[in-house]
């Protein structure tokens, strides 16, 4: 660490942080164990910038957690978090940062400003990394990504050492560890900015609360999809979670057919959990939808179709349709559980 | 209401994974035997949700594509939609460019068509999943951005657009023009209809090389990308599936049951 060294350019590594009720949330922890490790091994300074009200508490988290500076725009106009102000922020604290890197997790937030941010610098950006590493010889950052909807991976490097953009996909990797010793700076972000060049008017915010254990929290998961054949089936799944004291989750398929709320879908564009055991009902295993699970320690699953594509990418499967598989899967669970 | 819809054609992401094949050697995806390419489906529901904006306000809606080859496929497949017009982007000096190029060169098109209220873009397009032209398009334009749209409503000079959230969703008013990127909560595309299909193989699809567009050729292709793809690989396959045996499913299932307990997971 060089915390008293002059800022060397294009080295430092940036992190957008995002702050959930007053606490690092824990897709911006994860950026921080990646962040750390990236900043040691470039032998730099970890930045953490944070934006919104009520983010002083998180800052000296963000410390804990790893960060040698934490940037702090807050109060007025910035709690209003619009995505021109986090590109206003970032522009002016690239130019002054020059950082080697500045990572956004894979979030509503990250994935809206990290191109608008490459767009305003005009410097090269990749998103929903999986890996970073440093390439040795020639010192640059080595991006991992899933394309071709998880088909294959797709290794990238930036063509200069100049700043370059990435935001990591949330679920790839531990959480950095806290601790409390770890000493760091806050720097408050002054509020210039150029409000008449905003444009867009952010008329409200809808949020849509799940009932039951938060999917990304839970410990087991189980997820219905397209085999499940309408609304009607979904009970079952509710109650083999229950049973588990598990999250329900969708496939792509319940989702556009409207048989569930949006807001269940696990997969390339919607949630990415990795729980310690994920069941699926009626997949197919889609690439698309194992880009939100793979991560998971046990994979069960459940279909009719024995060439399902899903039994590949599991460790127990049973051939059959769910209709008569889980009554008694819940009944067998349910006696030895309470035995 | 004039609006251009940016479309990509692309191999078709459907198709099973044991399908899917790669040259690692090349660096490239091998284009799936006897599957013909598709429009990205993100785009096809931009589209969609133009047709629907046209539907209400009036105006047209215009097809854009940049292809390594003057071929109208996609184009046409909007047009067949309804879509009123469309061009394809081609030249040999276009090869190898990257996303900021792409922007850019949709944006010089956008330019030469004139008179635009509103772009839309796919959210990504199903084969590179970067997700970032839509964006750096905007940054390009200078227009105002909103991305992952699910429905615009306009009124007079500004638009309504709602965002999809992960848990729930936001609205904007943007002043037109503007670029919107459109996300699957858009809902299912229209079938081309018969007469589409018709009115859309009698249409003229123009073909617009680097020098039509006034493109800056130190601004395209592979010397101006900013990023090099160094492998592209199949992942490997961790698991090994144990697939449960028994007389009746409900056998299989209760010991399914006991197995899921034996993993201590549970």
């Amino acid at each position: 660490m060089n915390q008293n060294s002059e800022i060397s350019k294009y080295e430092d590594v940036l992190i957008c942080g995002e702050v959930n009720h007053s606490k690092i949330s824990t897709v911006t922890t994860e950026l921080m164990r990646t962040g750390r490790e990236l900043a040691d091994r470039l032998g730099k300074s970890l930045h953490v910038l944070l934006v919104g009200k009520d983010i002083e508490e998180a800052s000296s988290e963000a410390i804990a957690l790893g960060a040698d500076k934490v940037h702090l725009a807050s109060g007025a106009p910035f709690e209003e978090s619009l995505p021109e102000f986090y590109v206003q922020i970032l522009t002016r604290l690239c130019a002054k940062l020059e950082p080697r890197i500045v990572l956004f997790g894979q979030t509503d937030m990250g994935r809206d400003i990290a191109p608008r941010l490459a767009g305003r610098l005009d410097v090269p950006v990749f998103l929903d990394c999986v890996k970073l590493d440093i390439d040795l010889d020639s010192q640059s950052i080595l991006l991992t990504k899933p394309v071709y909807g998880g088909n294959a991976m797709a290794e990238w490097k930036a063509h200069d050492q100049n700043t370059q953009i990435a935001t990591m996909r949330p679920r790839v990797t531990e959480p950095a560890e806290s601790d409390d010793s770890r000493q760091g700076e806050i720097l408050p972000v002054p509020e210039i900015l150029d409000e008449p060049s905003i444009k867009v008017k952010l008329l409200r915010t809808v949020k849509e609360e799940s009932k039951g254990i938060l999917l990304e929290d839970a410990k087991v998961v189980v997820a219905g999809g397209g085999g499940i054949g309408g609304k009607e089936g979904f009970w079952l799944i509710e109650e083999l979670a229950h049973t588990l004291r598990g999250a329900i989750g969708i496939s792509r398929v319940p989702c556009d057919e409207g048989w569930m709320p949006k807001n269940l879908e696990i997969g390339q564009t919607g949630h990415m959990v990795r729980p310690d055991v994920y069941i699926t009902v009626g997949i197919s295993g889609a690439p698309q939808h194992l880009a939100g699970c793979s991560g998971s320690k046990f994979i069960v699953a459940i279909n009719k179709d024995p060439d399902a594509h899903i039994f590949k990418e599991s460790d127990l499967g049973l051939v059959g349709d769910y209709r008569e598989a889980l009554p008694s899967l819940i009944e067998k669970l349910k006696s030895i559980l309470s035995a | 209401m004039n609006i251009v819809v940016c479309i990509k054609k692309i191999p078709d992401p459907e198709i099973p994974p044991a399908k899917f094949k790669l040259d690692t050697e090349a660096k490239r995806v091998l284009p799936p035997e006897g599957i013909p390419p598709v429009i990205n489906p993100y785009d096809e529901q931009a589209v969609e949700l133009a047709l629907r904006i046209k539907e209400k306000s009036g105006g047209k809606v215009i097809g854009l594509t940049i292809d390594d080859e003057a071929s109208p496929t996609v184009v046409k497949h909007a047009l067949s939609m309804g879509a009123d017009e469309g061009y394809v982007l081609t030249d040999a000096t276009f090869l190898g460019s990257d996303s900021l190029s792409i922007a850019y060169i949709l944006a010089q098109a956008i330019k030469k068509i004139g008179d635009v209220d509103l772009v839309l873009c796919g959210r990504q397009a199903a084969d590179w999943d970067d997700g970032v032209v839509g964006s750096l398009l905007a940054e390009t334009l200078k227009y105002p951005l909103v991305t992952l749209a699910s429905s615009i409503e306009v009124s007079g000079e500004t638009l309504k657009v709602s965002r999809v959230l992960l848990d729930g969703y936001q609205e904007f008013a943007v002043p037109k023009p503007a670029v919107v990127t459109v996300s699957s909560e858009v809902g299912k595309s229209r079938l081309p209809s018969g007469w589409g299909i018709i009115s859309a193989s009698r249409k003229e699809v123009p073909v617009w090389d680097a020098s039509a567009i006034d493109a800056d050729p130190i601004r395209i292709g592979g010397g101006a990308a900013r990023k090099e793809l160094v492998k592209l690989y199949v992942p490997a396959r961790e698991r090994q599936c144990e697939i449960i045996e028994g007389e009746t499913i409900v056998e299989a299932a209760e010991k399914l049951a006991e197995k899921l307990l034996k993993t201590g997971l549970i």
